[in-house]
């Protein structure tokens, strides 16, 4: 199960509806909690008020690889055989489902700007791609059990006890090798994580974690009002306050944020071609000539008078069908 | 070779003294704030729904006038000063912010039809149903004191006696002539005790009579023929007249575009003209159930209020179609007459119910001086409520105006029945050749004709 402590580790809450979890992301602005367990289902919880928003079957089996897409929220998932799914909260299929590799995908990570997705396979191979054509940029040969983009475009690939970091300097998506750090024989690296406004790396390994200096990775310039390093005890709290006001609901969680406040497509009514409307029309037909007639009694059972009936109901069937012929002649 | 990696010094970040200000940093990348246009929608929401919380626009009723009050007339001078004379013809100078009668004038036999202020704020100018029109003098000193004991009653200045009874009377904004209107339109001069001139079209009593803010000689009337009629004190006779298919009540010109005036209807519409192009209205305000009785433009020329006979006053954009705001009490009896501030922040009404109410022009607005934290916390909620007030949910919220159920039955009544009527006039125009019936805009059709 998961579990929720204080800063002094006393335990506050144990969320039992999400069972045996996996992995756990946060999404920061909306205050959600996204899980998946060992059955592949996909939990979201609001830790606000601890109300479940949305729980879904993935359907495709254990996984451990959940990433957050930090400029969209949305939450992708790497399945064995091979594809990431991306979900929201409000739908139960996913959004999009992709073949990224052909073994089991092994790590994910999202750069900053939301464009660019890494993902690495079990067949020793990583691939940067576009998140707006869902193409791949570049593939480049590499186990990688961890991947982690930096607040500047850095690339860590982890794998073993080794962690190479890759750069594009040219600015056009093309990674190159910029720094490599390798670390004690025996150590198996976990996670890799750069930190958010400094040029620093911490690598969580299995005797520990330990951190590097990476020139170039962080973010220099912070702003005071979104994230600041040196702030008081009194402005975290006003921080803390103004950002649950400034809570978003998860239906705003999509793949193109910048949709919200413009105009809804007007959807264009398909009109349904001749052939479905002539279908249609002796489906209506076929359905009244099959009604079973009541034998009636005491003389009123006259055929003629039924064949009447039978030709009114048909033609009665039909006028509808006329009626938007003939519409759609005079427009 | 060095190597650049980031280091921050504490104390470059972090202020020395705790009287200091605390340092802030900006980097205006939109990759450090992901879903920026939710949070702003988010907040837009917060900021509409703050905006209902603390939308109290009632603010108070001065009471004393024991009959239903008929006029009211603003001190050009003096902000905190209203005039109001009532149907039983007791005239009181108020002091808006205290909510208190300074001075009471009597005299009037009759009724007290209209009420007006010389451009200098020294003279009142009564006149009503007794055929007198009386000059008081209005106390400059008692005005600035504010603890000064009420209802000191004055003699009138001078009397002037007529032939007929006086329906309104206004003064001109720059010039010492004021025009009453009854069976005819007069022009006055103060120290004269006859009118020096005199203008008739036709034989139907004058209603209301308002002299152009800018033009010190143009003033224009409304006649119980239905008729709007522009005067030009130079020439002899009047201009031009457009005639409609209801009376209007009431006009106001609006003192920052000075040809543009707007006449409150009969047919519960108010109208706006350019007086240059009376056969066309420039915006049709609808929005009210009853016939209006009165209208004021704010001194913004922006927006004016109206006070209807169905007991409610409605704030307009000078050229919305409908009302941004609509005030109304259980104890709010017919409105006959309003008026908006000197600072656009206040708008008096008068009542059939012998109260003069004070509002808020904008409901939801903190009196007082504000912080300029404060002021840009609001100039902020303002410019991001109206960058989403177009979005369903905001928009229910921003449109949602709570109305007493005679007003709402009212106006479904008067909406299905619009609507029945636009249907018919529908369908007959698309069964019938086409070309042969011509819908006209509502502007024109109201109009009957344009008279020279």
């Amino acid at each position: 199960y998961p579990y929720i402590y204080n800063r002094d580790g006393t335990e506050l809450h144990c969320l039992k509806e999400h069972g045996a979890v996996l992995k756990l992301q946060f999404l920061r602005n909306h205050f959600l909690l996204a899980s998946i367990n060992k059955f592949g289902q996909l939990r979201y919880q609001d830790v606000t008020m601890g109300e479940i928003v949305g729980n879904f079957r993935t359907g495709l089996g254990r996984t451990d690889v959940m990433r957050v897409n930090p400029f969209n929220g949305v939450v992708s998932l790497g399945h064995s055989g091979g594809t990431v799914t991306m979900w929201k909260p409000t739908t139960a299929a996913p959004l999009i489902k992709m073949l990224c590799h052909q073994g089991p995908v092994s790590a994910l990570a999202f750069h900053p700007n939301g464009h660019l997705m890494a993902t690495s396979g079990k067949e020793c191979k990583i691939k940067i791609w576009d998140l707006r054509k869902y193409e791949v940029l570049q593939t480049l040969p590499g186990h990688a059990k961890t991947l982690d983009f930096s607040q500047k475009g850095l690339l860590a690939v982890g794998t073993g006890s080794f962690v190479q970091i890759l750069g594009d300097f040219s600015g056009s998506h093309n990674y190159s090798r910029y720094m490599g750090h390798s670390m004690v024989k025996g150590y198996q690296i976990g996670k890799v994580s750069f930190r958010p406004y400094e040029d620093v790396l911490g690598i969580g390994h299995s005797m520990g974690w330990s951190s590097i200096l990476v020139p170039g990775s962080g973010e220099p310039n912070f702003d005071s009002w979104v994230a600041n390093p040196f702030e008081t005890s009194k402005q975290r709290r006003e921080k803390e306050v103004r950002s649950l006001l400034d809570k978003l609901p998860p239906e705003t969680i999509m793949l193109n944020p910048s949709k919200i406040g413009t105009v809804r497509e007007a959807k264009k009514k398909e009109k349904p071609t001749k052939q479905e409307r002539e279908a249609e029309m002796e489906a209506a037909v076929e359905a009244v000539k099959g009604f079973v007639w009541k034998n009636k009694t005491k003389g009123r059972n006259k055929p003629s008078k039924k064949a009447k009936k039978k030709q009114e109901l048909v033609a009665k069937a039909k006028r509808p069908f006329l009626d938007q012929q003939l519409k759609g002649e005079q427009s | 070779m060095k190597v650049k990696v980031i280091s921050r010094s504490t104390d470059e970040f972090t202020r020395e003294r705790s009287q200091d200000l605390q340092r802030v940093y900006h980097n205006y990348d939109p990759n450090l704030r992901p879903q920026e246009k939710a949070v702003e929608y988010v907040r837009a929401l917060t900021a509409a729904k703050l905006e209902k919380i603390f939308a109290r626009p009632f603010i108070g009723a001065l009471d004393g006038h024991r009959d239903g009050v008929s006029c009211m007339a603003k001190n050009p001078n003096y902000l905190k000063g209203f005039f109001s004379g009532s149907m039983d013809g007791d005239i009181r100078l108020w002091d808006i912010a205290n909510r208190r009668t300074v001075c009471q004038y009597s005299g009037h036999q009759g009724a007290v039809r209209g009420l007006t202020v010389s451009t200098d704020g020294r003279i009142l100018v009564s006149c009503g149903t007794d055929c007198t029109v009386k000059l008081w003098n209005v106390p400059v000193a008692t005005l600035t004191d504010s603890d000064d004991s009420t209802d000191n009653s004055s003699e009138p200045l001078a009397v002037y006696v007529w032939k007929n009874a006086f329906w309104a009377v206004d003064h001109q904004w720059e010039g010492d002539l004021f025009a009453t209107a009854g069976a005819q339109v007069d022009i006055w001069n103060h120290n004269r005790s006859q009118p020096i001139n005199s203008f008739q079209w036709g034989t139907d009593t004058v209603i209301s009579v308002r002299f152009n803010p800018a033009e010190p000689n143009v003033l224009a009337t409304t006649a119980s023929d239905r008729s709007i009629t522009l005067y030009d004190l130079r020439m002899s006779s009047p201009a031009r007249k457009v005639i409609m298919r209801t009376k209007s009540n009431s006009i106001s010109w609006n003192p920052m575009e000075p040809m543009n005036f707007t006449a409150a209807n009969e047919d519960c519409n108010c109208y706006s003209y350019d007086s240059r192009k009376l056969d066309e209205a420039k915006c049709v305000h609808m929005g009210h159930e009853s016939a209006v009785m009165d209208i004021d433009y704010s001194p913004t020329g922006r927006e004016f209020v109206t006070g209807s006979y169905d007991r409610t006053i409605r704030i307009f954009q000078y050229n919305g179609g409908r009302s941004r705001e609509i005030y109304h009490t259980k104890r709010m009896q017919r409105v006959f007459c309003v008026k908006f501030s000197c600072d656009a922040s206040y708008v008096i009404s008068g009542s059939d119910d012998t109260n003069l109410r004070l509002w808020k022009a904008k409901a939801s607005e903190q009196l007082g001086v504000l912080h300029p934290r404060e002021q840009r916390k609001h100039a902020y909620h303002e410019a991001v409520k109206n960058r989403y007030k177009h979005l369903p949910e905001i928009k229910r919220i921003v449109r949602h105006r709570h109305l007493p159920k005679p007003i709402y039955k009212a106006a479904s009544l008067r909406r299905t029945m619009m609507e029945a009527e636009r249907r018919k006039a529908e369908r007959r125009k698309a069964h019938s050749a086409p070309g042969s019936i011509v819908t006209e805009p509502v502007r024109k059709r109201r109009i009957i004709k344009e008279v020279e």
